[in-house]
């Protein structure tokens, strides 16, 4: 069956031009006097991020200070843009450290798999973007300063509690 | 006391210019700043509140900035004619402050001082005179630019303009009538209440003249270029207008000469119809110049100051009104704006001015003296004519495209030619008739 077509016309020969733009005058007036407003005043107020945001990195570390990571090289192979340089040494004990280890956050995608493969829980996201630099280089963290980042760290997907709740 | 004379009169005159032009430019940098401000509040937002408390710093800032910018000459630019451009647009403006008067007479120890830079004996005509000077800025400035858009957004604004220009001249000739005079300070004196003086009119001329008040508004907006008409740097359209081509001070100089002529057309307006410098329910400011070159009344700088501030609040009042028209009013098409201009307003103005002349002629005839009867009976006639427009004759044939017609013909004939194919259709589709295609019917182009 052919539907009915609804024919829309203007309402022309109805209405006043000087009435209508008058109910606008209205509308405008009630939001400037309106005290509420939409803009957020940034540096001020900020978001409130979720828990499970992948922001800057930062580096778990032992309770002496040491960084857990045992530079097994899982995330620089899982690094899908290849932005984590890996170094790793071995010290008197046997154990395996990273001499270096630096994240270009400008080559970061932010992906968060370093995180997922890392099997100690060394290296993480963290819930934080404001990151802005003067220079490139500050841009790659080196060890040190991933260690000294604390940042609430990124909430892994977890398949038992998809909300992270 | 007499008007102040010789060397003092001049030294006195310079002051005044120097005084008013710097406070001009300080109420235009204000200007672009509570308009900014007035905007985000109508859009639910907060605008510039970080330079300075509140942001008000904010214009000192957009100084510095276009100050500070590249300045950019066209490879297609007349040089001379794309420098001379802003200054054009810029200078009636601020000219046209000249002529208005801000407050009651100033008493010395040598005269009382006008406050008023120079009372000119044409004073309306010089404002119409040098209003429309405005617009060879616009026009230079396109031409001068090199580049289409910016020629086509000054053609607009000079064909808008001029177009306007009559609209507002007529619009003001009923306040000549009702003040038999053109000065501007005369103007005040009319709407200023002395009980038992037969020679004002005791009311702001808002009430006897509301239809002329409504209709300088509306031309004066188009005199400005402010939204709802635009169009001469409608930047959907002409990227925008005819300053695309300026930058830095160049341009600032646009922004500026459109903001002072904005404050003084919120000025003018305040002089013609809101009383000017007249505080309202007050007797105290009555002071005035004599035919005789004295003053009469009993001036006081304290009373100048107060008059001062009536002026300013007045002003701002009307501005605020512009800038609220701005925020709430989408663009006219440019059709749509010249039917206004020429197929309406100046008839209807044309119509006003004899009734207005009308009238008057006839309560002169019938011996009214100039009081509250004279504006009331005024008042009335314009109360019945704006019903006449608003609810009679505005129902949306006041304002309609040059195409509109012929448009409403076509759609007619399209819903018809419709209604014969979906009739058609039905006939098909229950197995009487015979197919749309087959009967020939086309639906004719041209509808919406």
């Amino acid at each position: 069956m052919p539907g009915e077509v609804k024919v829309m016309t203007r309402p022309e020969g109805k209405g006043s031009y000087v009435r209508a733009a008058l109910k606008g005058m209205g509308v405008t007036l009630k939001h400037m006097v309106d005290p509420h407003k939409v803009t957020q005043q940034y540096p001020e107020e900020k978001w409130e991020l979720a828990p499970r945001m992948r922001g800057t990195h930062r580096m778990a570390v032992h309770e002496d200070g040491r960084s857990k990571c045992v530079a097994c090289g899982l995330c620089p192979t899982v690094c899908p843009v290849n932005c984590i340089k890996l170094i790793p040494a071995e010290d008197e004990n046997g154990e395996r450290y990273a001499a270096v280890y630096e994240i270009d956050e400008f080559r970061c995608i932010f992906c968060g798999f370093c995180q997922e493969v890392c099997p100690v829980e060394a290296i993480h996201l963290s819930v934080h973007y404001e990151n802005a630099e003067y220079s490139r280089e500050r841009w790659v963290y080196d060890l040190e300063r991933l260690c000294e980042i604390d940042h609430p760290y990124t909430a892994l997907w977890d398949p038992a509690d998809p909300s992270s709740e | 006391m007499r008007e102040i004379g010789g060397g003092a009169f001049v030294l006195a005159t310079a002051l005044k210019a120097i005084v008013f032009f710097t406070l001009l430019m300080v109420c235009v940098a204000l200007a672009t700043y509570v308009e900014r401000r007035l905007a985000a509040f109508v859009q639910d937002r907060s605008g510039p509140n970080r330079v300075g408390p509140i942001g008000l710093l904010q214009p000192v800032a957009d100084g510095l900035k276009n100050l500070l910018k590249e300045e950019t000459w066209p490879a297609a630019a007349n040089h001379a004619f794309f420098l001379l451009a802003p200054a054009l647009a810029m200078i009636p403006a601020t000219v046209l402050f000249a002529v208005i008067p801000f407050g009651s007479p100033l008493p010395t120890r040598w005269g009382f001082v006008p406050m008023i830079v120079a009372d000119v004996p044409i004073g309306i005509l010089y404002i119409l005179a040098i209003a429309s000077l405005g617009v060879y800025g616009v026009v230079m400035a396109g031409w001068s630019s090199g580049s289409k858009y910016s020629f086509l957004g000054g053609l607009r604004g000079s064909a808008q303009m001029i177009s306007y220009e009559v609209g507002l001249s007529l619009s003001l000739v009923p306040i000549i009538l009702l003040a038999g005079d053109v000065r501007v300070p005369a103007m005040v004196t009319l709407q200023q209440h002395y009980p038992g003086d037969s020679a004002t009119l005791g009311t702001w001329l808002l009430l006897p003249l509301l239809l002329g008040a409504f209709f300088v508004v509306v031309t004066s907006l188009a005199e400005t270029n402010r939204l709802p008409f635009d169009l001469p740097e409608a930047e959907g359209e002409l990227v925008g207008g005819y300053h695309t081509e300026y930058s830095s001070m160049k341009f600032a100089a646009f922004f500026l000469g459109e903001y002072a002529h904005l404050l003084t057309t919120a000025a003018l307006i305040t002089v013609f119809f809101l009383g000017g410098w007249d505080i309202p329910f007050w007797q105290g400011d009555n002071i005035r110049v004599l035919s005789d070159g004295t003053l009469a009344g009993d001036p006081s700088w304290w009373k100048t100051l107060l008059t001062l501030v009536a002026f300013s609040v007045k002003a701002s009042l009307v501005l605020g009104l512009f800038m609220w028209i701005r925020w709430t009013l989408p663009r006219f098409r440019y059709d749509q704006l010249m039917d206004l201009g020429w197929k309406f307003i100046l008839e209807f103005v044309t119509i006003y001015i004899l009734v207005i002349a009308l009238a008057v002629y006839t309560l002169d005839r019938s011996g009214v003296e100039y009081g509250w009867t004279y504006a009331g009976v005024l008042t009335g006639v314009n109360v019945v004519l704006a019903g006449l427009l608003f609810i009679g004759f505005d129902r949306g044939r006041l304002l309609r495209g040059a195409g509109q017609r012929a448009e409403r013909e076509a759609r007619r004939g399209h819903m018809e030619a419709r209604r014969r194919v979906r009739e058609a259709a039905l006939a098909v589709v229950s197995g009487e008739g015979a197919a749309p295609e087959e009967t020939g019917e086309v639906a004719p182009e041209g509808g919406r």
